[in-house]
């Protein structure tokens, strides 16, 4: 066992190196972006032309992208709050609702994940026009919901599973309700689970481009509006600044929402027996493998 | 106090009917309108014949016929396999080593490593593209780099709108996807076979090759099918990165839905392109029983 330890350790540097590498592939072409959105050139190449902001001014009293921001805003705050209130309830069901439909409710919740968004978005293309509200921020919303489901299913059900079930047996047993007991005893357990996938479907919907693209009416999202300009050359330092922006506001959610989710394994961990010691990442390993 | 107990309704059975109602309400309606009725939609569109109506007219098998004859799909069907078969092949096997040494090296480190390879997941799939195209462009980093350097004295074009760009963009977009389930399936590999490997005088490539790669194959596959599951429809990058030679199946169905204005026939195209992803998903199952899944 002795040598094994030492064979995992000499391997480890050679490993350790290649992680770094990959991290740099990884994170270097992203960096880029903040990059050129300070360099004084209206072409992203080397050598760097000098330090500017000039690219930010431009980003201020622009009414066409404001209003984008506006629409990305309410429809990721809109469909985050959908898409978290299915994933609370779909996962509950699913652990203690003990009915086939609540299992198979959750099983398909977890479909999207093998649907391209180009097929996702046709299909709610065809329903909204069949419903007869057509392309607009409703459909986008619904098409978020949808994107973002298998996140928030997958975070709240790894959640409620790492609640001793002694905990809401014993509410029950003392005369509490199926409501009371969800309540007062479950959903405050998991707040802040709740608040990370709400805050991880905030970012889906807030980031994502192929199903809005299908489901915008007049009122694009943010993503929408910087395909329109990706196709300006003048307008291309300008989208460097915003997506700098997008990136930081990103990254600052992403770690927000992180933090949360260890905070609230790490409370239950604690009086969890040694077998539950990981419960986030087996129950993030099917999020992959269960919805196939 | 045990007998009482022991009278006492189990707590599953007890429960009220305006409760479960209530409960399973919101992802009901969103898995069987949104998820199954719509694909329906899909399914039932494609056999239909366009008329320039919401969901056509007759029955015919006319698109499925021109999917099946017309060589343009076949040729662009078989280009979105093997770009989306060689971005699967980079992510996975580019992501191994990673998803080993975190589940066997990482120790205090691995929780910090885990959320840095995530993070990018979690930011504008069209800005990452969008950054590659800054890359590869004609003045883009690439060439000034290889042309600051003295590699080459003058840019080319060769990066940019090719095949060859679209698998590397995919790759890099959807590297998060494929380090998760395989770091996933080695963590859960019981320490003890290793130990017990190495006691029986195993060398170190000996107890990989024969307990490690064969346990982690769930994972593995479980990587492949979420990679390639995306890819095989995308249409943004084949359209920023890609050029005309790299149209993609999800670039047709996007027209049929949009310029062309076909929708049945656009509608054919994504049932060929579920029928295609389920005869993979379907191909990873039987490979994942042959390894004895254990997730």
């Amino acid at each position: 066992m002795n040598t094994a330890r030492i064979d995992a350790r000499q391997g480890g540097g050679w490993l350790g190196a290649y992680v770094l590498a990959y991290l740099v592939f990884l994170y270097l072409p992203i960096l880029l972006i903040p990059l050129f959105s300070f360099n004084n050139s209206i072409q992203a190449a080397f050598p760097l032309q000098g330090f500017t902001l000039e690219w930010y001014g431009t980003l201020v009293g622009n009414s066409a992208l404001s209003g984008a921001l506006a629409n990305s805003l309410v429809i990721g705050t809109i469909a985050a709050t959908g898409a978290t209130l299915c994933g609370i309830t779909v996962s509950y069901m699913d652990l203690y609702g003990r009915s086939p439909l609540a299992a198979t409710i959750s099983a398909i919740a977890r479909l999207p994940i093998l649907i391209p968004g180009v097929i996702v978005g046709i299909s709610l293309l065809i329903l909204v026009n069949l419903a007869g509200f057509g392309p607009s921020r409703i459909a986008i919303v619904l098409g978020h919901i949808l994107v973002a489901l298998p996140t928030t299913v997958v975070v709240m059900r790894s959640r409620f599973a790492a609640i001793p079930t002694t905990i809401r047996e014993a509410a029950l047993d003392l005369g509490a309700s199926d409501w009371t007991t969800f309540r007062r005893v479950m959903l405050p357990l998991s707040l802040p689970a709740t608040i990370s996938a709400f805050m991880l479907a905030f970012l889906t919907s807030f980031d994502e481009f192929i199903v809005a693209f299908f489901l915008a009416g007049t009122e694009p999202t943010l993503p929408l509006y910087i395909w329109s300009q990706l196709r300006f050359p003048k307008s291309l330092p300008t989208v460097m600044a915003l997506g700098t922006a997008i990136l930081a506001v990103s990254f600052l959610i992403a770690a927000l929402a992180e933090i949360l989710r260890h905070r609230g394994l790490a409370a239950t961990r604690r009086p969890a027996p040694a077998s539950l010691s990981k419960p986030e990442e087996t129950e993030r390993g099917e999020l992959q493998w269960h919805s196939t | 106090m045990s007998t009482i107990a022991a009278t006492q309704p189990l707590p599953e059975t007890r429960s009220s009917p305006g409760f479960r109602f209530a409960m399973l309400l919101p992802g009901g309606l969103v898995t069987f309108l949104l998820i199954l009725f719509a694909l329906g939609l899909v399914f039932f569109l494609a056999f239909r014949g366009n008329d320039g109506s919401l969901l056509g007219a007759g029955f015919t098998l006319a698109n499925f016929v021109t999917v099946a004859t017309d060589p343009l799909y076949w040729t662009v069907t078989l280009r979105s396999l093997g770009i989306a078969g060689l971005v699967t092949l980079a992510t996975v096997v580019t992501a191994y080593p990673v998803a080993y040494y975190l589940a066997f090296h990482a120790g205090r480190q691995r929780g910090l490593l885990l959320f840095l390879l995530t993070l990018p997941f979690w930011t504008s799939y069209l800005l990452r593209v969008f950054a590659w195209k800054i890359v590869l462009a004609y003045n883009g980093v690439l060439n000034s780099a290889l042309i600051e350097s003295g590699i080459w004295s003058e840019p080319t074009l060769a990066f940019l709108n090719t095949p060859a760009a679209v698998v590397v963009t995919l790759a890099h977009a959807y590297a998060p996807f494929a380090i998760l389930p395989i770091y996933v399936a080695l963590d859960t590999i019981p320490k003890s076979l290793l130990e017990a490997a190495s006691d029986l005088g195993a060398k170190p490539f000996t107890s990989f090759r024969r307990i490690v790669l064969p346990n982690s194959m769930p994972g593995v596959l479980a990587a492949a099918l979420v990679v390639f599951v995306p890819t095989v429809g995308d249409y943004v990058t084949p359209a920023l990165v890609g050029g005309p030679a790299s149209t993609m199946i999800g670039t047709l169905i996007q027209a049929e839905f949009g310029k062309a204005n076909d929708w049945p026939f656009g509608a054919a195209l994504a049932v060929a392109v579920m029928l295609v992803i389920l005869a993979v998903v379907l191909v990873v199952r039987f490979a994942d029983r042959r390894y004895g899944s254990r997730t």
